[in-house]
């Protein structure tokens, strides 16, 4: 791991009681909720990690606590590091605090989150569904989703997907 | 031969009503631009120089629903696209025609989930499907020439649809 990333996790271990992983040069750091703004906050002013690459959820199920973590890419150019942190969520306590005040490119990204996965952000000023309608019920990317797919239609069952095709009318 | 005897040289042709209007139809059939996903590519390419498709009479391509005949619909209906798209459809005037192009337009083509419509006939009644992931330039000229000989086999009492 680079060095000047180990100050970094240093001073994230003691200020917000982080535990990290490392695994072949990617450093995970996992962090509680109620303290990743501040810590999305140290880390961009202090320590030049302007970009928020990526943020996205993964969903853990069956295992429910937690089920999701949310993850954060932070990336910094002025340095060529970039670092991870994962938020871990609870099966039955989907709530994080919103990241839009710190990186404005959060606002998108925990959208997508919230019509994927169902995890809402408190304070986040537009929540509504984002690639989905915003009459659809669930959560696609959850693991218990079902796919949703249609039987294909072959030749020796034609007409019996046929009849329960819902053809447009005129 | 019948009046075209007594007329001469005069430049006057007879024929059926329903051959008159078919022929004008078929003629000048303008398209609607409605390329959703990579079969727009092939069919700007089918409107370009090499495959011209202004040879067969579409010489431009509509963006507004309200000045065409023919809605070609290229690429994949998303479930949150599909009430668009029939807005789109009714606001175009009769006679209208639908060509799907492409498998995601005919069948869901490779994406059979929750989020795409699985063939843009649930959405709206579709005249002609045109195979394809995309279909070559040829192919999609090919499904216009199909359109118009259906639309020159169509009879008098589709067009008086009361």
């Amino acid at each position: 791991m680079d060095t000047r990333l180990e100050k970094i996790i240093k001073v994230l271990q003691e200020k917000a009681s982080a535990t990290y992983e490392e695994f072949r040069g990617e450093v995970h750091v996992f962090i509680n909720a109620g303290q990743i703004v501040d810590a999305l906050t140290f880390l961009r002013d202090e320590h030049q990690f302007s970009l928020l690459s990526v943020m996205t959820a993964v969903d853990y199920w069956p295992q429910d606590n937690p089920r999701f973590h949310v993850i954060y890419q932070l990336t910094s150019l002025t340095q060529n590091l970039s670092i991870q942190l994962r938020v871990p969520v609870n099966g039955n306590q989907l709530k994080v605090p919103t990241a839009t005040r710190v990186f404005e490119v959060a606002n998108w990204r925990e959208r997508e989150i919230l019509d994927m996965f169902g995890i809402e952000f408190e304070g986040h000023p537009d929540p509504r569904r984002i690639l989905m309608p915003e009459d659809w019920e669930g959560h696609p990317l959850r693991k218990d989703y079902p796919l949703g797919y249609e039987e294909p239609q072959f030749t020796f069952n034609f007409e019996e997907i046929d009849l329960r095709k819902p053809y447009a009318k005129e | 031969m019948g009046v075209e005897q007594k007329l001469g040289n005069m430049g006057v042709v007879t024929t059926t009503l329903e051959t008159a209007v078919n022929w004008a139809r078929t003629n000048a059939m303008w398209p609607m631009q409605f390329g959703l996903a990579c079969c727009a590519i092939e069919m700007m390419s089918a409107q370009a120089a090499t495959y011209d498709m202004s040879r067969f009479g579409m010489e431009l391509m509509r963006p507004s629903p309200r000045q065409s005949d023919l809605m070609i619909v290229a690429g994949r209906v998303s479930r949150k696209m599909a009430p668009v798209l029939r807005r789109l459809y009714d606001q175009m005037p009769e006679p209208k025609w639908v060509i799907a192009m492409g498998d995601c337009a005919s069948c869901g083509g490779v994406f059979n989930n929750y989020a795409i419509v699985q063939g843009v006939d649930e959405v709206v009644p579709v005249d002609v499907y045109v195979a394809g992931c995309p279909p070559r330039p040829e192919a999609l000229i090919h499904g216009v020439v199909t359109l118009f000989e259906k639309v020159k086999g169509e009879k008098f009492e589709d067009f008086v649809k009361a």
